[in-house]
């Protein structure tokens, strides 16, 4: 989708509530490492994979936030920020910027207060959460199903069939499994819970999920619970 | 036309290192701290591989005595990678350990969504730190996404106090000391550092075989300080990661125009929008290196750019793209050329591309060791064993 910075397609949203936005994107500690002005040169873009493919530049990012404009920041924060592609080739920025590292900030903002364009880049993708934060591997053999893979063709069609004995013959003992990519101690997974209950990350989940919050809430709860830990999240 | 005599090739250009390294060292800021008594600092164990860094500085890489810091995707998706992994250190005759007090640096998750935050990143990461620390063995990382996110959650840690003491807080909670290892240490450094040992124990000839690299971005740009560079390995313009190692085992590695380029793995974009990732890895790498080098094999050092490239090829092919290149990592190429199975040990069957001709061209015969893996299956199905062992898959091809 072409990204229309012309119009201020998100002109009803206050300007207050835009600023509000901004300043925790520059209250993030990580903040005043990822941006120390731009050249406006480019190099990020030539670097950037996500730039080839869509309607996406790391160079309108650094520059939308060094100049302080809250009303493209806001636009960028909804509408460019899922296409990038996390891989930070964008560090070779000559002034020393993070393109990358400013979406990575903009994203958590953008997750912690529930925007709308956040929840929808997160559509699809709640599986993977619920994979990662409930048993601390995230990508499982029995992921590997035809119908969440159909462009990798038959092959994964041939390993759902054959799942549990192939990961029977595989050597290292702590491989056989089919739910976890690999075998988690029971102490090690409710250390996990105790620092996603310690670090506040369900409140970010609640905002972009509820559904994957509630069922992952009751996971944990129980799991403590049985360990004797009394925590509600 | 203008004569620019600046302007050489890459292979070309004299090899100066910086007089003053545009970075900080962060062992000086470790080693700072520790005196602080604000963390402990796991010091490599010996005896240890020197190697030199972006900026001439010296990483320690162990050789024995690792703690193996595994990957979602790796042990998911293509479990020969790991197992080949740990294949090498077995033939090593190297101590270490597998362990299952480890989470993932759930680092995947955090680029693709952000669904977390700067304290629960660098709380699992020492979580995982300590765990190693707790055993006395060092942390290896097999990924190269959790290699680069555990960079930057130290630079964190050394630079910004209020994150130190949430952690700590939290540490001290489940009962476990702040520690950061000395060195972040990927698998793919130990593979280097180790290569001529491995090229003893070469079985296989690959002086016939022609690959191309790709170096995965999270290993090489993000906290681009403490990957490894040689002057002997492209003028030390580019890493000298897999590339040292191929060429240690004969391989002819054919250079390609978009080596520096992303894989198109993207986090979110392979899971749930992978017509981008698809277009990437064919448009940008696997349709160049066919077209500039046609190579036997593609090597790479990480998780998500195996996937990438090997999977995004079925699709392109019935778009009658130029594609039909395998995709193997390091440890799986070095295994493979020590005399590993390619089934029961580098497990390409969960690899996608057709890697039948590779093996031929190496004078291994795919149908004779597909029978091999399918007649250990059989013992599994019927009850005569539960699981594979290394017994069974502990002694290289060549020398039954
Ligand atoms: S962010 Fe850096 S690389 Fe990108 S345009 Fe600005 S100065 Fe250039
Ligand atoms: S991190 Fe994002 S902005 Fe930077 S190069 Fe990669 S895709 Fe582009």
């Amino acid at each position: 989708m072409a990204l229309d910075l012309r119009q201020n397609k998100y002109a009803d949203v206050p300007w207050e509530e835009k600023e509000r936005l901004f300043e925790e994107v520059k209250s993030d500690m990580r903040f005043h490492h990822a941006l120390y002005g731009c050249y406006e040169c480019g190099v990020c873009v030539a670097a950037c994979p996500s730039a080839r493919f869509y309607d996406f530049s790391p160079r309108v990012i650094a520059q939308a936030v060094a100049r302080e404009d809250v009303d493209l920041v806001y636009t960028l924060m909804n509408d460019s920020i899922w296409d990038c592609s996390q891989c930070f080739s964008c560090d070779r920025c000559p002034r020393h910027n993070s393109p990358g590292m400013l979406i990575t900030i903009m994203r958590e903002v953008a997750v912690r207060n529930g925007l709308e364009t956040a929840r929808e880049a997160l559509e699809g993708y709640g599986r993977i959460i619920y994979k990662i934060m409930s048993t601390g591997t995230q990508v499982s053999p029995d992921m590997l199903q035809p119908n969440a893979f159909p462009d990798w063709g038959p092959h994964v069609h041939h390993i759902s069939e054959n799942l549990e004995v192939w990961r029977r013959a595989l050597p290292p003992e702590t491989l056989h499994t089919t739910e976890t990519g690999w075998a988690v101690s029971d102490k090690t997974i409710i250390e996990l819970y105790l620092i996603w209950h310690m670090t506040g990350v369900m409140d970010m989940i609640e905002e972009v999920d509820e559904g994957l919050h509630m069922i992952l809430v009751d996971v944990m709860e129980e799991r403590l619970e049985e360990e004797g830990y009394d925590v509600s999240f | 036309m203008i004569p620019l005599p600046v302007v050489k090739k890459a292979s070309e250009r004299d090899f100066r290192l910086p007089e003053n390294p545009p970075t900080e060292d962060y062992h000086e800021a470790l080693d700072e701290l520790e005196k602080d008594g604000e963390i402990i600092v796991q010091r490599v164990p010996e005896p240890y591989i020197e190697v030199k860094t972006k900026y001439g500085r010296t990483k320690k890489i162990p050789i024995g005595k690792t703690w193996h810091h595994k990957s979602c995707g790796q042990c998911g998706h293509i479990p020969g990678y790991s197992t080949s992994i740990f294949w090498l250190n077995r033939q090593l005759g190297l101590d270490y350990i597998d362990p299952k007090d480890q989470t993932s640096c759930t680092a995947w998750n955090y680029y693709a969504s952000a669904t977390s935050n700067s304290a629960a990143q660098a709380a699992v990461a020492i979580r995982n730190f300590a765990a190693a620390y707790e055993t006395g063995y060092y942390p290896l990382i097999h990924c190269g996404t959790s290699f680069g996110h555990y960079k930057e959650v130290r630079q964190a840690l050394i630079h910004y106090p209020e994150l130190r003491a949430q952690v700590r807080k939290i540490l001290e909670k489940l009962g476990k000391p702040l520690v950061i290892p000395e060195e972040i240490v990927h698998y793919s450094e130990w593979v280097y550092a180790m290569r001529d040992r491995i090229a003893e124990r070469q079985v296989i000839d690959m002086s016939h075989i022609t690959a191309t690299v790709h170096p995965a971005c999270h290993y090489h740009k993000l906290i681009e300080e403490d990957a490894i560079y040689t002057p002997e390995i492209y003028g030390a313009q580019r890493t000298a990661i897999i590339t040292g190692v191929l060429q240690e085992l004969g391989v002819n590695v054919a250079d390609y125009s978009t080596w520096f380029d992303c894989c198109g793995f993207g986090f979110r974009h392979i899971l749930v929008s992978r017509d981008f990732s698809r277009s990437f890895a064919v448009q940008r790498k696997i349709e160049v290196m066919k077209e500039e080098a046609n190579p036997d094999i593609v090597v790479t050092h990480d998780t998500g750019c195996v996937t990438t490239l090997d999977q995004s090829q079925f699709a392109a092919k019935a778009h009658g793209k130029k594609v039909g290149i395998p995709v193997l990592s390091d440890s799986q190429m070095a295994a493979l050329a020590m005399g590993a199975h390619p089934y029961l040990v580098l497990q390409m069957h969960w690899h996608n591309t057709d890697n039948r001709p590779f093996l031929e061209k190496l004078g291994i015969d795919p149908d004779e060791k597909w029978r091999e893996f399918e007649a250990a299956v059989e013992r599994l199905k019927s009850g005569e064993q539960l699981y594979l062992t290394w017994d069974d898959v502990e002694a290289p091809v060549a020398a039954k």
